[in-house]
């Protein structure tokens, strides 16, 4: 019942029972009078009777006031104040009661303001301390993050299902190593969040490393590790630790939720241990059995009653054996001179800040004014930059006591694998003799002297140096051969640009993520781990023999776009190139040369893509273009596909435009270097992820839903 | 009778001296040049004692030794084994197939002697 029925059937009732109070009192007191009286009052009455029912009016009006007032006091105040409470409950606890009324009612305003006050403070604090919380927590796990990508070791972390949450630089680098298709994939199909660590290794390998844990963590032990070495495909020997990832929660029972890899790739190393072990096998072994052939034949010749011919025999087995021994020992020297010249410490040195080092010290030591000529900045060094200093000085000292040089000049040039590093000096060169005594003999530089020798220097670094003379110049110089070290990997640099601003290497809210709890079509589209990829083509009809010249792609896990875990490869098409179509994807037949062909670039897009559901803008072009190639690569692509094509219809039914372009711009995605294939990829999977709470609006929560959807926008665009 | 002693091994140059030695001796010596002509040699010339070296060709002396312990009718020959391997594990390993002593290369002459005439109860 409304207010307003409550308040009309108030008055109402109220009105009538104050007519009939009236009209009960006035037949109270007419049948109360005598007849007489009756008499007396009827004229006096009835010309008044007029002014009578007017007053009884009257009064009706005055009582319907009254309780309309106290209505509103009493009924109307309340309930609009109530309405104003729910509403600081619900959606505005900022809201305040309005105190007014009777002194009861306004009380009561006051206390519920003064409660809603109290709430909104202890609200706002607990908000205040989640997000404080919460923003720890982040900076807590960005630092891990930061730590892991400096160590030089490499690290993964996995849930129990085996899916990569965390993994560093060095990791990246490894499992490039191990890539069948290094130069395509670059590893990135093995390695990345929410891949599947057994594409790596194998299952049993790391269940049973898991079960030695488990054995560890119910024995008590402090801190449980197990150790495997393994092959990977490629050929690599892997030496891996595991050591396990407890739950918080329980403090009491440790209980796994997932387990740390720490992986070592000791190929190398163990090459140069078994071929240690092998010299070492040969020293020991051979010298044991040629050592008891000649000690035996050496006692044979005490015997006194031995004849001539028998003692000559004796005495030939010595020869021979000490002949063997001798040669065995070379062998052995040469080989050890070897691995011991690998393990000699070099560092890698920017030749140009070793040249200035070589000027202070030789300025320093010898006082002798060095000068700088040619030094090549872009040349890195592989040496020990300590002997290699003793060296130089020694010779410039030399040169300054014995030639009175007074100046000299250091130069720096490449010269293929190895660097040329130049000692010069104007006037005379010194005889062949004298070069041969300086390198030969124990550097003393002053008061300080080396064992060493300038040719064990030069040895040392695998080198070689000579003295050639520039007569046009009337100059001489020193000339040391010296290995260059490799540059740094382009790669590793590569991606630090794009790292932006935060490392994507770890997602820990994959600890939670439980695999096959549905079927990939019931699952949430926020749940899925998806695939955006574009292509460039040389044209639009693969069956009229176009070509795809560049895939790019990116991931998406647990909701977010990975950039770091990109695919991006140009592909030769084997085919001529129309010049206009280089204007819409830049790419020209040059940059193709020497690329990679489909042949080789679809498997390596399909082990990155495995185990994730596709998406692309027109999804249906790309899928074309894959499919055509199914036959001849072996490579089917049969995972889920969606289209963002299809898919933004259902969000904007009303727009017209559902280019990427058009998408991008009313998602408020910010686009970069499109008409890349990359760049494409990407801006579709920020797209994409702005849809997916849109859809969720429109009741498309599953893949399954969207593809059904999206099969209707398809067929309602088909029929038009 | 003269004890039969069986030389079982590849390296020319030690078996010069080791015949030799156990000739001068006065033992009645044969020589086997790897593995299965030891093998042979034990079946067909039943020698008392054999000087086995481990690494051979064809046949190992660890071979040699588990196939002959295996055959109860060659129950009491004696093998004293030879080795360049100067490893315990080695060791141990011959003295489990069934060898009566181990001695590791370099060793001394006079010292195989008495342990070839300890091994054949003959009192040195």
């Amino acid at each position: 019942m409304s207010s307003g029925t409550r308040l009309a059937i108030a008055i109402v009732t109220a009105a009538v029972l104050f007519f009939i109070f009236s009209g009960t009192i006035g037949v109270l007191f007419w049948s109360d009078l005598t007849d007489a009286e009756k008499q007396v009052l009827v004229p006096l009455i009835s010309p008044r009777a007029g002014l009578i029912i007017a007053m009884v009016a009257t009064g009706g009006a005055v009582v319907a006031m009254i309780i309309k007032a106290l209505f509103e006091s009493y009924d109307v105040l309340p309930a609009r104040l109530a309405e104003t409470a729910h509403l600081i409950v619900t959606t505005e606890p900022g809201r305040r009661l309005d105190e007014e009324g009777p002194g009861g009612v306004r009380e009561l305003a006051r206390v519920v303001n003064q409660l809603a006050e109290h709430r909104q403070v202890l609200q706002s604090d607990v908000e205040a301390q989640i997000r404080a919380g919460r923003e720890s927590v982040e900076e807590e796990k960005n630092r891990l993050a930061a730590l892991m990508s400096e160590l030089t070791q490499s690290v993964v972390v996995c849930n129990l299902d085996g899916r990569i949450l965390l993994y560093n630089n060095r990791a990246r680098q490894q499992f490039r190593a191990m890539s069948d298709a290094p130069a395509v994939a670059g590893g990135g199909e093995l390695i990345g969040l929410g891949r599947s660590i057994y594409t790596v290794f194998e299952r049993g390998l790391i269940s049973h490393a898991l079960e030695t844990l488990q054995t560890g963590l119910r024995k008590d032990v402090a801190q449980p590790v197990s150790n495997f070495v393994t092959t990977t495909r490629s050929g690599q020997l892997l030496r891996a630790q595991m050591a396990p990832v407890l739950s918080s929660r329980d403090v009491d029972e440790r209980h796994l939720t997932g387990f740390i890899l720490m992986l070592d790739n000791i190929t190398r190393t163990f090459e140069a241990e078994s071929r240690r072990d092998l010299l070492l096998h040969g020293a020991t072994e051979g010298n044991r059995a040629a050592l008891a052939n000649i000690r035996a034949a050496v006692e044979m010749l005490d015997y006194d009653d031995l004849d001539p011919a028998m003692r000559e025999r004796f005495v030939g087995v010595i020869k021979d054996e000490v002949q063997g021994m001798g040669k065995r020992l070379e062998e052995a020297a040469e080989n050890f001179a070897d691995t011991l010249k690998t393990r000699w410490p070099m560092e890698e040195m920017l030749g140009s800040d070793f040249v200035s080092a070589a000027r202070g010290r030789i300025e320093a030591s010898v006082g002798l004014p060095v000068k700088l000529e040619d030094v090549d900045g872009s040349l890195w060094l592989r040496l020990d930059s300590f002997s290699l200093l003793q060296a130089l000085t020694y010779l410039a000292s030399r040169l300054s006591d014995e030639f009175e040089i007074r100046e000299v000049r250091l130069r720096l040039s490449e010269a293929g694998k190895m660097a040329h590093l130049d000692l010069i000096w104007s006037g005379q060169a010194m005889s062949t003799e004298t070069v041969m005594n300086w390198e030969l003999e124990p550097m003393q530089i002053g008061k300080e002297s080396s064992p060493l020798t300038i040719r064990d220097v030069v040895e040392r670094h695998d080198g070689e140096m000579w003295l050639e003379r520039e007569k046009t110049r009337h100059r001489a110089f020193f000339r040391l051969l010296l290995p260059r070290a490799v540059p740094q990997d382009a790669s590793e640099t590569e991606q630090y640009l794009r790292g932006e601003s935060r490392p994507e290497y770890y997602d820990f809210d994959l600890f939670k993520a439980s695999e096959n709890e549905h079927s990939l079509d019931d699952r949430l589209l926020s749940e899925l781990r998806f695939t955006v990829f574009d292509t460039e083509t040389t044209g639009l009809n693969p069956s009229e023999g176009d070509e795809i010249i560049q895939i790019g792609a990116s991931r998406i896990v647990n909701g977010k776009l990975l950039k770091t875990e990109s695919f991006e490869q140009l592909v030769d098409p084997k085919r001529e190139l129309a010049k206009e179509s280089a204007q819409i994807h830049g790419i020209t037949e040059d940059m193709l040369v020497g690329q990679p062909d489909i042949d080789a670039v679809l498997p390596a897009f399909h082990a990155f893509a495995e185990d994730t559901v596709l998406v692309a803008h027109n999804a249906a072009f790309d899928m074309r273009f894959l499919q055509m190639k199914e036959e001849r690569t072996g490579v089917k692509f049969d995972q889920p596909v969606l289209d963002t094509l299809l898919l933004s219809p259902l969000i904007h039914p009303n727009q017209e435009s559902h280019r990427l372009e058009a998408i991008a711009e009313r998602m408020g995605v910010h686009i970069v270097g499109r008409h890349t294939a990359l760049g494409d990829a990407i801006v579709t999977g920020e797209v994409f992820l702005k849809m997916i709470p849109l859809l969720a609006e429109k009741g498309i929560r599953t893949l399954r839903e969207a593809r059904e959807a999206a099969e209707k926008t398809y067929y309602a665009r088909v029929k038009y | 009778m003269a004890n039969k002693v069986l030389i079982a091994d590849d390296e020319v140059n030690i078996v010069i001296s080791l015949e030799f030695l156990m000739k001068r001796e006065g033992f009645d010596v044969s020589v086997a040049k790897d593995g299965e002509e030891a093998v042979e040699k034990i079946r067909s010339e039943r020698p008392d004692l054999v000087l086995l070296d481990v690494m051979m060709p064809k046949k190992t002396g660890f071979e040699v030794c588990q196939e002959v312990r295996a055959d109860a009718e060659l129950g009491g020959m004696k093998i004293l084994m030879l080795t360049a391997k100067g490893r315990d594990t080695e060791m141990a390993k011959g003295m489990a197939l069934g060898a009566d002593a181990y001695m590791t290369k370099p060793f001394s002459t006079k010292e195989l002697v008495s342990e070839v005439k300890k091994l054949l109860g003959i009192a040195g």
